[in-house]
């Protein structure tokens, strides 16, 4: 217990507490509609893309996130564009843009090198990445995510059950379609700096798929997804600080865990 | 009071149009798909659109519910009905059946366009959705899940979700594609019921026979239209015969084997 708060004590930890659990709660009310409109390889590929922008940022010096999060909406948008247009094959151009987005982003680190560049804490996180201005947009995002998802539920509801009647009944599809991506843009941005590019995504598509094991209604997967996520996240955080493991992997692997255990209770109950 | 139909066959100009459509051409990439189509739709009416595979059906039911351009002529809506006040019942599908919705929240959504800005439903839509669930007897499996249920069951709660928005005019896109006979049967008597009511249909359909037996109108559409007017005069039109006769004759064949 004394070792708990003693954990709790250092200041990078109570960062990473407090970030990861707020962009962890949005990722998983995003992942919802995501992982319900066939959205999850956009979600991998935006955190590429994210990759290859904090990259493009060391070099040029900048502040990470004044490049990476425009960067990645923009590819949101774009992405959109090819799942909604029939021409290109919307998975295969995801494929293209994600490596695409890495290999560059991996000749940039390359040829920064005479700087203190870690490929591997891009790659897959690093508890002590969240800064003091990390933790105030991911309390302001998680601010707008909660009351988007508020105001907007049953129009989210609507949008990710049925798009064309919801589209007959006046519900601007489009819109809704966009701000889900910008937002889901933005947090995996945030939550990439903790978890890494190659993790990332794990947040927004293991707590949804996990509640659904059991729940099934909306809004039970909904609260289900949002409580999972952040249990999750925090249980993964301390255990990667007693045992002295990566954080990004502690916390994807105890995802795997809880859906294991979600996927054994939705048997039982059949 | 004179009964309805008296008062239609006296008076038939009395009968409010809901629908109109004029010159109406759709097309995908300046090829038309649908070519100058006139047919007006009246309050109480039920017509159903026939026609074969591609003869452009789904077409127009994109441009009933605003969500294709016409690229010619117009859809003109009576004044207390505007496009999204129409209540649609979607083609049944087989896709999408892990996605955790309970009938509830199904037939509740449908409630969404008269919700405007205001985040929550308001008591009187909640009853609303009630009083629909009630009229399509699925009360009992209310809180289960909608994808639990069989194809049939699932496309009461869509047509409870699709009475929620509307009071005037349902727009039914085959809605018994790939049911079984029973259920279709009675599918096609709660649709008639709900006429019986009040309650304007449109509905696509590829089973001529119950067309002819329950519609009071047929539009044929086979990229351009063959025939507008009332069931009766379709069964007796030429078209109207040929196409009956199609199925009668199968029908036969099937019944020597």
């Amino acid at each position: 217990m004394s070792e708990l708060i003693e954990m709790l004590s250092f200041p990078f930890m109570q960062k990473a507490i407090i970030a990861g659990a707020l962009v962890a709660l949005c990722a998983a009310l995003l992942g919802v509609s995501l992982v319900l409109k066939r959205y999850s390889m956009i979600g991998d590929g935006l955190s590429h893309v994210g990759f290859g922008a904090l990259a493009l940022a060391a070099v040029l010096n900048a502040t990470p996130l004044l490049i990476a999060i425009p960067v990645v909406i923009v590819a949101a948008f774009l992405l959109l564009r090819i799942k909604d247009s029939s021409k290109i094959k919307g998975d295969a151009a995801i494929a293209v843009i994600s490596t695409g987005a890495l290999a560059i982003g991996v000749l940039l680190v390359s040829l920064s090198n005479s700087g203190n560049v870690d490929l591997t804490n891009y790659m897959f996180g690093s508890i002590l990445a969240m800064t003091d201005s990390d933790v105030w947009l991911s309390i302001i995002l998680s601010i707008v995510v909660l009351a988007v998802y508020i105001i907007l539920y049953g129009k989210i509801f609507a949008v990710t059950f049925d798009e064309t009647f919801a589209k007959a009944t006046g519900v601007k599809t489009n819109a809704y379609n966009t701000v889900l991506s910008v937002l889901t843009a933005v947090t995996i941005v945030l939550g990439m700096r903790l978890m890494g590019a190659m993790l990332i995504s794990a947040l927004i598509i293991f707590p949804p798929l996990t509640s659904m094991r059991v729940f099934r209604s909306f809004r039970s997967v909904v609260i289900s997804s949002a409580v999972v996520a952040v249990v999750n996240l925090v249980a993964g955080i301390i255990l990667s600080y007693f045992l002295g493991l990566p954080t990004g992997a502690c916390i994807v692997c105890v995802n795997i865990v809880a859906l294991l255990i979600f996927s054994l209770i939705g048997k039982i109950k059949n | 009071m004179t009964p309805l139909f008296l008062r239609n066959i006296l008076n038939p100009g009395d009968k409010m149009s809901l629908l109109t459509c004029e010159n109406l051409t759709l097309a995908y990439n300046n090829v038309p798909v649908i070519k100058s189509l006139d047919f007006t739709v009246k309050q109480g009416d039920y017509l159903c659109i026939v026609g074969e595979n591609g003869s452009g059906k789904s077409t127009l039911v994109k441009a009933l519910l605003g969500l294709k351009k016409p690229s010619e002529g117009s859809i003109e809506f009576a004044k207390d009905l505007t496009q999204k006040e129409i209540g649609y019942l979607p083609q049944h599908k087989d896709t999408n059946n892990d996605f955790p919705a309970s009938v509830w929240e199904v037939v509740l959504s449908g409630c969404l366009n008269q919700r405007g800005w205001k985040p929550f439903y308001s008591k009187s839509q909640k009853s609303m959705a009630l009083e629909n669930i009630r009229k399509l007897d699925i009360e009992h499996i209310k809180n289960k899940s909608f994808r639990e249920l069989s194809g049939g069951q699932q496309q009461r709660v869509l047509l409870a979700r699709a009475l929620c928005a509307t009071k005037k005019l349902l727009l039914l896109d085959e809605p018994v594609a790939g049911l079984d006979p029973v259920v279709t049967t009675q599918l096609y008597n709660i649709i008639k019921e709900i006429n019986n009511e009040g309650i304007t249909v449109v509905m696509v359909s590829h089973d001529i026979s119950a067309s002819v037996k329950y519609a009071s109108h047929i539009l044929h559409i086979n990229n351009q239209e063959k025939f507008f007017g009332t069931s009766y005069d379709y069964q007796h039109s030429e078209l109207g015969h040929a196409f009956l006769c199609g199925c009668d004759c199968h029908k036969e064949e099937h019944g020597h084997e």
